[in-house]
């Protein structure tokens, strides 16, 4: 097997796993549209990370945090639906990134790789800072993950019984800004929130605990990846579309099953 | 001799140019049951979203012992169908690493809430009566010494609600708690309550459940609000004598004692 091979194969399970049991919270709180407007954003992360000659990466979970809390607030006035706003902002954030990276040399930006992901690009370095961010969220997550349900199941209830709700929010936030950073490289801005939200509507089927449903959530990941490498390895189609198509035909093929796989 | 938990002086709660509640003045006494009560709209959930600390107060203070754990069961219990969540792990999320009920309270007050059944279930299958339930022992779980429920009969049939506000005297009596309660109607909590406050935006009357039924601003308020007042105040009134004399006088009892 190719080397660079390799390298995707390791960095899309990396990511893959920790897509799993966030994504299951951006499913538990209705979040997948508002995963999608973070996404987006990420583009401008981009655009100001290469104009401010930043690291890429450090610039899309700034930006991605940022609007995340900018979006909060404007969910909590409610003066606007917020799926109008997240509509919005959503496409607003897309539109600006592209024009701003149209700004920059054209030769110098491979913007398909941006939109779609180019998990075959990533190189031993590349690999080392998505173990560094999947290990920190795996270890932030462990460590909240009792609040975080407690206010995924009702928010008051977990405030009036202790819980930060304020911070959990914001932490969440930050690990979905952090998740986006990294997933970029493998499926893309477009795609990134299909690699959250479908491994854990997958799961959903065949789980009775959160826990068992953040697991199989990674486990359905990592399995799309290592599919949609495949696919892209025997017949040379894109890898992130791939690894997508793969998710999709899984949610598919385990939503077709017979109910009692279900109990809870 | 009577301790207040919770105090709440001129509490005014403004949004956008209109006051939800205002000049608020109350004190939780330990032990004892508040009911308040009043029509829709007169800020009930408010006051105790504003006592509870879930929302900002525009003027006022409350203030509260130092320590005071709050049990909290809210109106109703909106889960996603996506989140596969059992009654026993759902009662798991409410429980307290330092404050926990021993193994007999525990099953004692799983016993009292007929819980035991159900803990295997999902919490989305639970009818509205056995979600209050668990909603009420998790609110339980961390031995509070203020029980708070908003509208904890929502979604019960007649039976079920009668049947709940048992339980929640049953439960006072097991835990010692007090309790701040939330209704739209006196004359099913009157039995186990020792104060009522009629609010509408601000505290129209308060004291105790026979002596607020007989106070003109009481009689106002729901006789303007409700219209068939009468027939509403006698069907309840044949409700209570049928199904519920005994417990009215046993708790007047325990009253006089108290005083």
């Amino acid at each position: 097997m190719a080397d660079f091979l390799l390298w995707a194969w390791l960095g899309g399970l990396m990511i893959a796993a920790i897509a799993g049991p966030l994504g299951c919270f951006m499913v538990w709180r209705r979040m997948a549209y508002f995963g999608d407007t973070l996404a987006h954003a990420a583009l401008l992360g981009v655009a100001l990370g290469l104009l401010l000659h930043v690291n890429v990466s450090l610039a899309v979970v700034l930006v991605c945090l940022l609007l995340a809390l900018f979006l909060s607030t404007l969910m909590h006035q409610r003066m606007i639906a917020t799926d109008t706003l997240l509509g919005i902002l959503s496409h607003a954030s897309l539109s600006l990134g592209l024009v701003s990276l149209s700004l920059f040399d054209h030769q110098s930006i491979d913007l398909m790789s941006f939109l779609f992901g180019d998990l075959l690009a990533i190189g031993q370095a590349d690999l080392l800072w998505v173990a560094l961010a999947c290990a920190l969220v795996i270890v932030i997550l462990v460590t909240i993950w009792k609040p975080l349900l407690a206010i995924t199941v009702n928010e008051e209830l977990a405030q009036v019984e202790g819980v930060n709700v304020a911070l959990m929010r914001t932490l969440l936030m930050l690990l979905v800004a952090v998740v986006i950073a990294v997933a970029m490289k493998v499926v893309g801005v477009l795609l990134i929130t299909s690699l959250l939200i479908i491994p854990a509507a997958a799961a959903r089927r065949l789980s009775n605990s959160p826990e068992q449903m953040a697991l199989l959530a990674s486990l359905l990941g990592m399995l799309a990846v290592s599919g949609g490498l495949a696919l892209s390895w025997f017949y040379d189609t894109p890898a992130g579309p791939s690894i997508v198509v793969i998710a999709s035909a899984l949610f598919f093929l385990l939503f077709s099953l017979p109910r009692p796989f279900r109990s809870v | 001799m009577s301790e207040a938990l919770l105090t709440a002086t001129n509490l005014g709660v403004k949004r956008s140019d209109r006051w939800l509640i205002k000049d608020v003045n109350m004190a939780l006494k330990m032990g004892q049951i508040t009911t308040v009560i009043g029509p829709n709209g007169a800020g009930k959930s408010t006051l105790v979203r504003s006592l509870l600390k879930l929302i900002n107060i525009t003027t006022g203070s409350i203030s509260s012992i130092k320590g005071l754990r709050i049990g909290y069961m809210p109106q109703k219990l909106k889960l996603e169908d996506t989140l596969p969540l059992t009654v026993t792990r759902f009662l798991d999320l409410g429980r307290h690493k330092q404050h926990q009920l021993s193994p007999n309270l525990w099953h004692d007050l799983l016993h009292e809430c007929r819980v035991e059944k159900l803990l295997a279930q999902p919490m989305q299958q639970l009818s509205g009566g056995e979600t209050q339930r668990v909603l009420l022992l998790r609110a339980l779980l961390r031995k509070p010494h203020l029980l708070v429920l908003d509208e904890p009969v929502q979604g019960v049939d007649v039976t079920g609600q009668v049947a709940l506000y048992d339980l929640i005297g049953q439960v006072r009596d097991i835990l010692g708690c007090s309790i701040l309660m939330v209704s739209h109607d006196l004359h099913l909590v009157m039995a186990a309550t020792d104060e009522v406050i009629c609010l509408n935006q601000h505290i129209c009357c308060s004291g105790h459940p026979e002596q607020v039924s007989q106070d003109p601003a009481f009689k106002d308020l729901f006789g303007a609000h409700r219209g068939g007042n009468l027939a509403l105040y006698n069907h309840q009134h044949n409700h209570h004598h049928t199904s519920h004399g005994d417990i009215i006088d046993g708790q007047h009892h325990e009253d006089c004692d108290h005083g």
